[in-house]
């Protein structure tokens, strides 16, 4: 990451506080549930301590604070999005209970799985005064089925614990894990996480296969084979019969799921991580259109992204070269820039290449590729890593600076905004806005053009260095950071032009994937083919499926009717 | 106090101390259990640990960056920042580090010199 001076709006440490740490806990009455009296808070409150336990309950401030999202954008502001109390279930029959209370007296509930989706939300509810149904005690590793390469779990298992649980049997199956490895199987791949191994399980949605889910009636919905009693391919066929209807449960508020079953990837032979390096600004669109084509044709089963060791340093938020600097400063040309990475062996674009299979089958796919890229691109140059053979042993996962590829999960991209030689002054937290657009040069340049000329419009320089990346086949995600601190001023300049830059991206056709309870609604604004008509369908499902409206209000931008206000 | 008096003291003293002393181990030792599974992803050792790296950039050598080896981490500290979290590290609720297990973690950071290893 670069310098933190370069990035939009920071604000110094809160005075009041030891150097970093956080406010303290706020200490005061309980905030009720919107539209609930607080001698139904209570009946409701002394229903959910019998379902769960007394103790699993929380509604002391101290305890709630521990609910807020750590990197809320609205910290501290009227408006953070904070819960009135906590519920954590340890069982499907649990929730049950929970659910049927919450209509009885017209709670609002809002499950987590973990409640580490920190930078697209946390633990917070996205409408206050919800009570957090906090599913992080359902952490039971069903079954992990290693001829079919499939697993069956609960939302409170993160990816470290079925990391752990596959090392410690000497499993042969991996799962791919995105950035936070505290993450859960089910929240991530609900949120519609991704990672860095091969397609398709690095889609997380796309690799789930079978649901069991808790409708806002308290009834057990089981989809796909699940249906079938006594079905022996749950995790196996992802269809069963009839509509398919798990969609409706992924960034969305009609259910809350209890289990869900994954694919995995059975353990390859080997690996090799190798790179090719091209010298000129016009040798994008065949490097993407050859890259497009290695990975649409199944010969190269990673993901790639775009970088420019020439503008930005082969890794991103990398030094960037004096010269090179000092020549964008006085406007040089293409050709300039060109003739100066010629001369000190700064490609123009570069793109990792992956290769995961048999040792054999990789060696011949990697030279297939350097084929094609040499034949589309003059002058392409290619790096290569030593093969890698699997299983690592304990010391080489634990050393690899590469974690993601191997499939082993970390915390190493929390190191964003984190103190760090390069960051002196850290952050609190960060959200990301991530809009997706084609896999294309001529996308690629339109993106880094709209928006380089808004930051300049509005004097404002995102975190790190945004290139696209292919989390998902064909399409690149265009990921920019924005730092969360503890200063409500900051943190509202830095909303609205969060809010600018979604009206901008749709202005030209790029949508968000994911965002944070702060911009749901302003995402889903922005899909508003035929005057809304996919929110107004999802709307039509929400009041069928929970006319009481207690599921996770407004999540994903889908409101209940009672709260629903008027479009404009 | 009598001499029959007296070894009944020293007896019961020697089991009490005993007693105390095989406590404190077993908090100690799940208090490194609770470390190792949340606290060393970002704390353990080597570059790709964020609290490391942000702790060693803090200090600079005058402490050291792993928290494991810090022999200043009052109880009080440690539930501190458990709790209340600091820069990018969350707190962490209930249901993931309760209070017996937060306190079993504080007790092994400021477990004694001589425990550690």
């Amino acid at each position: 990451m670069e310098n933190h001076k370069n990035t939009i709006h920071t604000a110094a440490a809160d005075s009041r506080l030891p150097p970093g740490a956080r406010s303290a806990p706020v200490a005061g009455e309980v905030k009720l549930p919107p539209g609930v009296s607080a001698k139904e808070f209570a009946a409701a409150l002394a229903l959910f301590r019998q379902a769960v336990g007394a103790e699993w309950v929380f509604t002391r401030a101290e305890d709630l604070a521990l609910y807020r999202d750590a990197y809320s954008p609205m910290w501290d502001e009227a408006d953070e999005r904070l819960a009135s109390a906590a519920v954590a279930p340890d069982g499907v029959e649990q929730v049950q209970a929970v659910v049927k209370t919450a209509n009885t007296y017209k709670i609002p509930i809002y499950p987590i799985s973990t409640g580490r989706n920190l930078g697209y939300g946390g633990s917070a509810p996205v409408l206050s005064g919800s009570v957090v149904l906090d599913l992080r005690r359902m952490n039971r590793i069903l079954e992990v089925n290693e001829r079919n390469a499939s697993v069956l779990v609960e939302p409170g298992v993160s990816y470290f614990d079925l990391y752990r649980h596959i090392r410690q049997k000497k499993l042969k199956v991996w799962i791919d894990v995105p950035d936070p490895g505290w993450g859960s199987l089910i929240g991530n791949a609900l949120e519609r996480g991704a990672g860095y191994t091969v397609s398709p399980f690095r889609d997380h949605w796309a690799a789930h296969c079978g649901m069991e889910v808790v409708l806002a009636n308290g009834d057990v919905v089981r989809t796909g084979m699940g249906a079938l009693p006594g079905a022996k391919s749950w995790q196996q066929f992802q269809y069963g019969y009839g509509p398919q209807v798990d969609g409706l449960f992924s960034q969305g508020n009609a259910g809350i799921v209890t289990k869900m079953g994954f694919w995995l990837l059975a353990e390859p032979e080997a690996f090799r991580a190798c790179r090719v390096r091209v010298p000129k600004y016009e040798h994008l669109a065949p490097l993407i259109d050859t890259l497009s084509y290695l990975m649409n044709s199944g010969v190269m089963n990673s993901m790639t992204r775009l970088e420019s060791p020439l503008l930005y340093g082969i890794v991103i938020g990398g030094p960037v070269d004096a010269g090179v600097q000092a020549l964008l400063a006085r406007g040089a040309t293409t050709q300039e820039l060109e003739q100066y990475g010629s001369e000190h062996s700064l490609a123009y674009w570069s793109a990792p290449l992956r290769f995961y299979g048999p040792a054999k089958v990789v060696e011949a796919q990697w030279e297939y590729a350097r084929e094609k890229l040499s034949a589309a691109i003059p002058g392409a140059t290619f790096d290569e890593e030593p093969v890698v053979r699997f299983p690592l042993s304990d010391a080489q996962a634990e050393e690899t600076l590469d974690p993601a590829s191997f499939g082993v999960p970390s915390l190493v991209a929390f190191g964003m905004g984190a103190r760090s030689p390069t960051n002196p002054t850290p952050f609190s937290g960060h959200v990301w806005f991530s809009p997706v657009i084609p896999m294309s040069a001529e996308a690629v340049m339109e993106c880094q053009r709209v928006f380089i000329t808004a930051f300049k419009e509005w004097g404002v320089q995102p975190l790190g260095v945004p290139l696209p990346q292919s989390y998902h086949p064909r399409t690149f995600v265009q990921i920019y950071g924005f730092p969360v601190v503890r200063d409500i001023e900051t943190n509202k300049k830095n909303r609205d032009i969060f809010r600018r830059m979604i009206k901008l991206a749709a202005e030209h056709g790029w949508g968000e994937y994911r965002t944070a309870p702060a911009f749901m609604d302003d995402c889903m604004a922005a899909y508003s083919f035929n005057d809304h008509a996919l929110l107004r369908l999802h709307e039509t499902i929400k009041d069928a499926l929970d006319p009481n409206g207690i599921l996770s209000a407004g999540r994903y931008g889908i409101w209940p009717k009672h709260l629903r206000k008027e479009r404009t | 106090m009598n001499a029959r008096a007296a070894v009944v003291f020293l007896i019961f003293a020697t089991v009490f101390a005993a007693s105390s002393q095989a406590a404190e181990s077993a908090d100690i030792q799940r208090g490194r259990e609770v470390y190792q599974y949340w606290c060393t992803a970002c704390h353990g050792f080597g570059p790709m640990k964020p609290g490391t790296v942000a702790l060693q950039t803090k200090y600079n050598g005058t402490r050291p960056a792993m928290l494991e080896d810090r022999t200043d981490l009052t109880p009080g500290l440690t539930k501190y920042f458990v709790r209340n979290g600091v820069t990018v590290m969350p707190p962490f609720r209930k249901t993931e580090i309760g209070d017996a297990d937060l306190k079993a973690l504080a007790a092994y950071l400021a477990r004694p010199r001589k425990l550690r290893k």
